[in-house]
Order: C-alpha cells, then structure tokens, then sequence
C-alpha cells in the first residue's frame, strides 16, 4: 500500500469544464419547451468535474488504502471471508448474463431461469431442505423473509404469536429482523457450555412463541448438539426452529441442517458460497423451508414444466414479494459456478479444512489468549483479552497493532456473551504459511502486551491513517462534503 | 479444486498439533444420527473450462440480444462508460469486508463518504446513507422511517408508485399494524388531489410518491410537500430513474423530507434485475431515523482527515431489536460503481444524459403517436418513459411487434384496470434515432 500520498476527495480536485466521458451528440430535433411547467435545476450543486486520467488515479489510490481477502488473511468471525475464485466472476459478467432487462418475456430467457433453478436445486440437496426462495438480498433480508413466512404459517392457523426466541450469543440481526416482523423477542440465556439451555427453553417455549432463532453452530462455533431435542420441544409447542446459516461453511457437506429438524433456514451466498463481500454488499441470501411453508414463500417462483420454465406469481398464501425482482441474479451464478467448481467432495473438504484451520489455530493460541468457553469448536474460535486487561491493552488494542503486523484482526467485542472478544474464522481457504504467520504475530503482540503495552495502545502505526477518533464522528457527524468559503 | 492450501503433509501436523488423529474426531460435536452418511448428491467437480463452457451454453438460451427494446419500469439501459469496470473490477474494491477496521479500509469509506455526498447534491437533502438494497426496499424503509418519526398509523402510498415497490411496502408493513391507503391518479398521470385531499389527515404520518412515477410522469412535489406537511405529515419521494435528477430541481429543494430510490441506472448493468442499489437521503433532523450505514468524516491522532463509519447506535449490531432497520450487508460495491460513473460523467455530464434522455423520448413519443390510434395516455409531463394507448389490446400488438424483433414496452394491464390498451415505453440514450424510427415504422405496419 502507498501510504505517501494524501488523496483529497473528488470534489476537492474539480474544476468546471472537464468530463471523463464524451456522449454522444443530440440526433433527434430538440424541443425547448418540453417541461414548461416544471421546476427544473440550473446546476447540481457542488457535483464534480474531473478528467479520466485524474478519475483513474483517484480511485487506484483510493483501492490502496483497502485491506482486502487478495492481499492477505481475513480472520473475521461468523463472516467467512474466504477466497473468491475468478471465475465466478468472468462468468458473472458474461454479456448473456448482465444484459437482460428482468421483465423481458420469459421465452427469451430461459437460460437465466434455467440457472436459478439449477442453484436452487443444489442448495436444497446441499441443506437437505424442501423449497426455496432465492429473493432476499442479503443474511438479514433473508432471516426477515424466514420470520415473515413463519407468520404467514400461524396467522393462517388463526394466531401469528407472539414471541420469537433468540439465544444471548446471536448476531444482532436476528432480534431486529424478528421485530422487524411484528414479533417481541425473548433472549435465552446460554449455558456454561456457552449453548442452548433444554431447561431455560422448555420453561419459555409456550404456545405463544412463533419461533427458536438459532445460529448453528453458533456464533462460538460451538456445535448445538442438542439441536434434534431443542427442535422436539420448540415444536411440541406448534412453534417453528429457525436456523441462521451464517455458519453454515463449518458443516456444508458433512451434515444438513434439514435432517436436524430445521424448519427455516438462511444462506448467506456471500460467505458459504465464496461470493465477493465488494466492501459491504452485495450478498445474497436464499431462504430454504420445510414442505409446510412452501405456500407462503414470496412471488415469483420458479417452475419448471417439461423443460421450460415459468415465473409463477399465482400463489393466493405467499407473503408477495420481498424485494424488486428476482433477487440478486448475478450474485447467483457466482454461487453456483463456485457449487459446480467444487462438487460434493469439494464441499466436503471445504468444511473439514475450516474446521481444522480454526482449531489450529484454537490449540496454537491456547494459553496466549483467554478462552473463556472450553467446549469444543468448528469453524470459529473466540478469545478475549482477560489476561492482556492486567497490563491495560484492550481487544481493540490488540487488533489495531495487528494491522501493523499487515494482517486483518479478527471480529472484536462479538459475541456479546464473551467480554473483551476476539473472533477467529480462518476458513479454509488459507495456507498453513499464512495460519502460521497470524499465530506468531498474535503471540508477539501478546509479548508485547507484557512488555510494552503503550506500543499496543497507540497502534497502528504504519496504516495510511493512524487510530481514529469515532467518538468525535458520532459527536459532530460530518456525512458529506461541503462546499466551503 | 476446492481452493484449498493446505497440502496433505500440512494437514497431518495441523493434526498432530491439535492432538486428534483424524479431522473426522473434530466433527464429534454434531451427532451422529445426523451426520451425512453419503456424499452430496451433487454433479461431479469441473475443470474451470467446462464451468466456462456450461455457463456459456445456458447464456446460448436467452434469446433476447436479437430484439431492439423499449424497456423501464424501474430498470434502465444506459452507456456504462470502460472506466467504470475497470476501476470496479480491481480486488482491494471487489473483496473487502465491511469498513468496520477504518484505519485499512480508508478507500470503501471515502467512497462511501463521496457517494453520501453525491446522493445529497443530486437529491438535494442534508444526508444520505451508504445505500439500501434496492428502490423497492427503500421504498418500504421510507415508510417505517416516516411512521418512526411521527408515530402515526396511517401511510399514504400513491397508487401511480411503480407496482413491485407497492408489493415490497405491503409485505414489510402488515405484520406491524399499520394502515397503508393507496391514493388514485388523475388523467394527466399525476396523484389525483381529491383523492389524496380525502385521504391525508392528521392520523397522517408520511406521504410517499414517485417521481417520474410508474407512468413517468413528472409529479408536483412541491405542492405535495405543501399538503403532506399542512397535515403534519412527512412527504417522501422514491425515484426509479435517478438520471432524471441531471435535469429536474432536486426533491429536497422542493420540500421532500425523506429521497429514496433506485440507482441502477447509475453505472449497473441490467443483470436481470439484480443487485442493483438503493439509496436513501433525508432532512438533518431526521439522521437519527435513518436505516442502514453511514460514513462520516474524523480525525486521526494525528490530526490528519479519516472516514469510519458512523451514528451506529441506530443499527442492528448495537441496538439488536430496537434498531432503526435490520440491514447488515448492503450494496456497497454497487454504490462504488454508481460513484465512478456519476464521477466520471461529472457536473456537464450527467446534465447532457438527462437532455439527451428527455429528448429522444419526447421524440419517440411525438412520432409514435403520429400513427393513426395511437396516443398519449397522460397529460402530464414526462422525463424518458411515457404511456401510449393503443387501438387494440398491447398484449396482441406486443406480439405482432416481437415478430419483427421489437420489444416496444411493458404491458400494465395487469397492475391497472382500464389500462389493458396501453404500454409503458423507455427511451435512452441508447435509442439513437434510427432505433426509434425503426421503431415507429414496424408499429406502423403492425397497426396497418
């Protein structure tokens, strides 16, 4: 990274006049007096006005003061930042694909329907489940449309319900996507095993409660191996177990989260399925239900009818539609390219190998970090910073002076139920070089926390900006740039 | 090839460092009677080739490249200039995570920063978040925003607002007890006031209309504001075709509180509709309300400008179920494209775009309605879509015009009742007029 120069903001570098593209001239007669009556501007205010050579510098400058999984480790727990294979993406910018208009006559593409329908297939027989949506956007886009058709179910019998269960360890989208829902959430305490209590939840399952939103493994990577008898006493009260499947890279291919009882289930494309996070967005995330919420899956839905296939949107119990469209097509193919890449012995190994890295890792820092949770783990392991608190340093301390070793620290003060957290997802797609190079630098930093806590304090040191003040952008919030003097 | 590099000898010291003998004893956690017993019934793996020539076949399917189309409705074709894959394409943009470590994600957060600042200029509102998933979504956030702000029941949705939009606002408000009227349009295309007038009261908490709207009629936001805030009631204006800000006076400047919308014409391919990108804009006082990410500008401890995100005791991750949206992941790598492309085409730029749109639709529409039965819908002015109505059903002319290779517009009967005889019809700048021309001549002989 060049860290050298300062780049200021586009508006900063503008100067009236310059453009970075020609368009093409005017080849129709032109009207004047068109909008008349309108109010029309005279200028935007303040909008840029750069040349292509100034535009290009601006934003290679600006992709290298990013951090990103092609440059190095990525340890971010529950957000599986693995390796995005390149041809996923030559495949997802095919002219064929990024084209067509979404409401063009289905005759004319079939092979886009033919694709969706194919990764939806392979995502059923990969979770074990019976239908699927692959409409939301996104994880928590996906957790609200599983809570919406978990409504539709009950308030068809008669009583939508009331409550939604969420374990303390959950992500926080699950309580907001639940509310967001119409539901008032329950928290269940979890146990010294850092799981799911059968007793805490068998004295709040009441015929009141809609659902269980569980994460599994959780977001400990802890395995909730009573998963079988928490579904069993979730549906003896006519509620549904919903499961969060932004774990689910510790398991794909060994076991599915439909012969554990799941009812609900979200995929998260953009972890599991290696697409590209892009900086934040986009994801994908398909909901995957057992046969008795089919009916109430959103509109369209995909059929196929001997060969052909149809967009159905004559369905009297869906909920409708949860977003524009289809869902995040090109995402899509990524996935399913990345399926067709692997096959079932790939899958496999995918989880195996994130399982191993992760408890590598877990063994290789034993002792280092504190561990509050000795259960044993899958994909992800979380330490927190109680011994490096005796000498002052913070996980945030910890992380930000592992910037300066060039690596990325991993997810910091989640889950909520371990203080101080530091979240390790490796996944599999790192090499023991690399495992190795995370592990002595987590153990010099643990030194160092002894030695010479200031240095941790008051890092990072060599990033293009130092720590920065967010106190002060949440105090005096400065959203956008103005125009001064 | 499972992207796996971790070679078998490394494996068998990974192994012998954990203290297990095989990675199978790790797994011990997950019960047996629900352990995969068999592989997945899956295909088997593919060489990269053979990924490349399946998808290739399957894209062989669509059979759309061949037609000419006229085609909107909440989903535009517009020139992407080469710089704007280029620059998108490059990995430190493509695969990062979210900005959460600011200090080596200075780059996602001064685009963002940026792409806040041109959707403020553009909308002409104090604040705008990172993005949204799409207009229909932001649609639906806009209301529950509007309904926070002033905690009253009722919600006015205009009926002329494009109908998916319409559907998504249906679905995210009936579990929440919440009342969404749907207000009628008039002859020139436009809300009609009556109906709205009988409507909006002070039960009332927001307005929301679209501008252009569905038939791409160009709504009176001012006088919109004016009445939604008579009855103490929010207006909040969604936007499909963002393009039509180069020309049009900014939203906010006409007295909307909440802009939000879809910006997929900005520098996003049509990709079957999806990702595209919401965005959300709105007054000062209202930042607080607003759902999803938000970059802000600090310093260092050095003193030096940085950006992070920011105002996050409004999101999920903080505030759990009392948060103002669920919204995690976003559209951010569609908000970089959407900022290079309006950067790109600059001040001058976009404001060409926008004539250039206005221009080759008011022609299309002038020499389409010259043929005989054929006809504006609406009075009201438009930007680059418009309604015509036709002699006969649009359905059976639609296919006489698929016969000769044109796609000439979306149906609407299907949304509208008395609307079976019109099309909605787009024009870019990608028609040049040999396009449109081509166009009106095989309307002509289908009509003949």
């Amino acid at each position: 990274m060049i860290n050298i120069i300062r780049e200021p903001l586009i508006f900063e570098i503008s100067s009236p006049g310059k453009t970075a593209v020609r368009l093409p001239e005017m080849d129709v007669p032109e009207k004047k007096d068109l909008l008349a009556d309108v109010p029309l501007r005279k200028e935007i205010e303040g909008f840029p006005e750069v040349s292509e050579t100034e535009l290009t510098r601006h934003f290679v400058r600006l992709s290298q003061m990013n951090y990103c999984v092609d440059f190095g480790f990525y340890p971010l727990g529950s957000c599986t930042m693995k390796y995005n294979p390149k041809i996923n993406e030559k495949v997802a910018a095919m002219p064929d694909f990024t084209s067509g208009h979404p409401l063009l006559p289905e005759d004319l593409v079939q092979g886009n329907l033919e694709l969706m329908k194919t990764l939806e297939k392979l995502l059923l027989e990969i979770t074990g489940m019976d239908a699927i949506t692959l409409q939301p956007a996104a994880g928590a886009h996906g957790e609200l449309t599983g809570m919406m058709l978990i409504r539709a179910y009950h308030t068809a019998q008669g009583n939508p319900r009331k409550y939604v269960l969420i374990p303390d360890s959950a992500h926080g989208t699950n309580p907001s996507s639940a509310h967001l829902c119409g539901y008032v959430v329950k928290e269940i305490k979890s146990n010294e095993r850092g799981t799911v209590s059968l007793e805490d939840l068998e004295k709040e399952m009441t015929e009141e409660v809609a659902a269980l939103m569980l994460t599994n493994p959780n977001t400990l990577g802890v395995f909730e191996s009573d998963i079988c008898q928490i579904a069993d006493i979730v549906h003896a009260k006519g509620g549904f177990l919903y499961m969060d499947g932004a774990n689910l890279n510790a398991m794909v291919g060994v076991a599915r989260p439909g012969d554990m009882k799941v009812d609900v289930l979200h995929l998260n494309l953009h972890k599991t399925f290696s697409t590209p996070h892009g900086g934040g967005g986009p994801g994908s995330g398909p909901v995957a239900v057992k046969r008795i919420l089919e009916p109430f899956l959103p509109v369209p839905v995909i059929e196929e009818k001997e060969g052909r296939f149809h967009l159905n949107y004559n369905r009297p119990f869906s909920i409708g539609r949860v977003k524009s469209f289809y869902g995040h097509f090109l995402v899509m193919l990524k996935a399913l390219a990345y399926i067709l890449t692997l096959g079932p012995r790939g899958l496999r190994e995918v989880a195996e190998v994130a399982v191993l890295n992760s408890n590598y890792i877990r063994k290789s820092l034993e002792g280092i970090y504190h561990l509050k949770y000795e259960t044993p783990t899958l994909h992800e392991c979380v330490f927190s910073d109680k011994f490096q608190k005796d000498y002052g340093v913070t996980n945030l301390d910890i992380s930000k002076r592992l910037l300066d070793y060039g690596l990325h620290p991993p997810t910091m003060s989640f889950p909520l139920i371990v203080h101080g957290a530091l979240m390790i997802e490796p996944t599999e797609t790192e090499s023991k070089r690399d495992l190795d190079l995370f592990i002595e630098a987590m153990k010099a930093i643990a030194k160092e926390a002894r030695e010479n806590p200031e240095l941790l304090k008051s890092a990072p040191h060599v990033t293009y900006v130092r720590r920065l003040d967010e106190v002060l952008a949440a105090r005096n919030p400065v959203l956008r740039w103005e125009k001064t003097g | 090839m499972s992207y796996i590099p971790i070679s078998d000898r490394d494996k068998m010291e990974m192994l012998a460092k954990i203290g297990v003998n095989s990675v199978e004893e790790l797994f011990s956690s997950i019960p047996e009677n629900v352990r995969l017993k068999k592989d997945l019934n899956l295909p088997a793996p593919r060489s990269e080739m053979e990924v490349l020539d399946y998808f290739t076949e399957k894209g062989k399917k669509n059979d759309f490249s061949r037609y000419l189309h006229f085609l909107g409705g909440g989903a535009y074709e517009h020139f992407i200039p080469a710089v704007v894959d280029y620059l998108s394409s490059r990995s430190e943009f493509v695969t990062p995570y979210t900005p959460y470590q600011p200090e080596v994600s200075q780059g996602t957060l001064q685009v963002i920063f940026e792409f806040q600042t041109l959707i403020c200029q553009l909308t002409g509102l104090d604040m705008a978040n990172a993005s949204l998933y799409d207009g229909a979504t932001g649609a639906a956030e806009a209301i529950l925003m509007g309904y926070r702000l002033k905690n009253k029941k009722r919600l006015l949705v205009a009926s002329n607002v494009n109908p998916q939009y319409r559907e998504v606002i249906y679905t995210y408000t009936k579990n929440l007890g919440l009342e969404v009227v749907e207000i009628p349009y008039d002859q020139s295309g436009r809300i009609d006031r009556a109906g709205l007038t009988a409507s909006l009261n002070d039960d009332t908490s927001v307005l929301l209309c679209q501008s252009p709207n569905y038939f791409g009629v160009i709504e009176d936001v001012k006088s919109l504001a004016e009445l939604a805030h008579n009855q103490g009631a929010l207006l909040a204006v969604v936007i499909s075709e963002p393009v039509s800000l180069g020309l049009l006076e900014a939203p906010g400047k006409l007295g909307a509180d909440i802009v939000t919308g879809e910006a997929q014409s900005f520098g996003l391919p049509l990709s079957f509709g999806g990702p595209f990108l919401g965005f959300m804009a709105c007054k000062k006082e209202f930042v607080r309300q607003m759902p999803g990410r938000i970059a802000g500008q600090t310093v260092d401890v050095e003193g030096r400008r940085g950006f992070v995100l920011t105002l996050s005791t409004r999101e999920q991750h903080i505030r759990r179920e009392k948060a103002t949206s669920n919204i995690c992941t976003n559209q951010a790598h569609c908000a970089l494209r959407a900022t290079i492309y309006l950067e790109t085409l600059g001040h001058e730029g976009l404001k060409k775009l926008a004539w250039l749109n206005l221009q080759k639709a008011a022609y299309a529409a002038e020499q389409l309605t010259s043929l005989p039965g054929v006809s504006r819908k609406f009075s009201g002015p438009v930007f680059n879509e418009f309604v015509l109505e036709f002699p006969d059903r649009w359905e059976k002319i639609d296919k006489k015009l698929q016969e000769k290779g044109i796609l000439g517009g979306l149906a609407l009967g299907h949304h509208y009742s008395g609307l079976e005889n019109c099309a909605l019809i787009t024009v870019t700048e990608v028609h040049h007029k040999e396009k449109i021309d081509a166009y009106v001549q095989a309307l002509k002989e289908v009509l003949s």
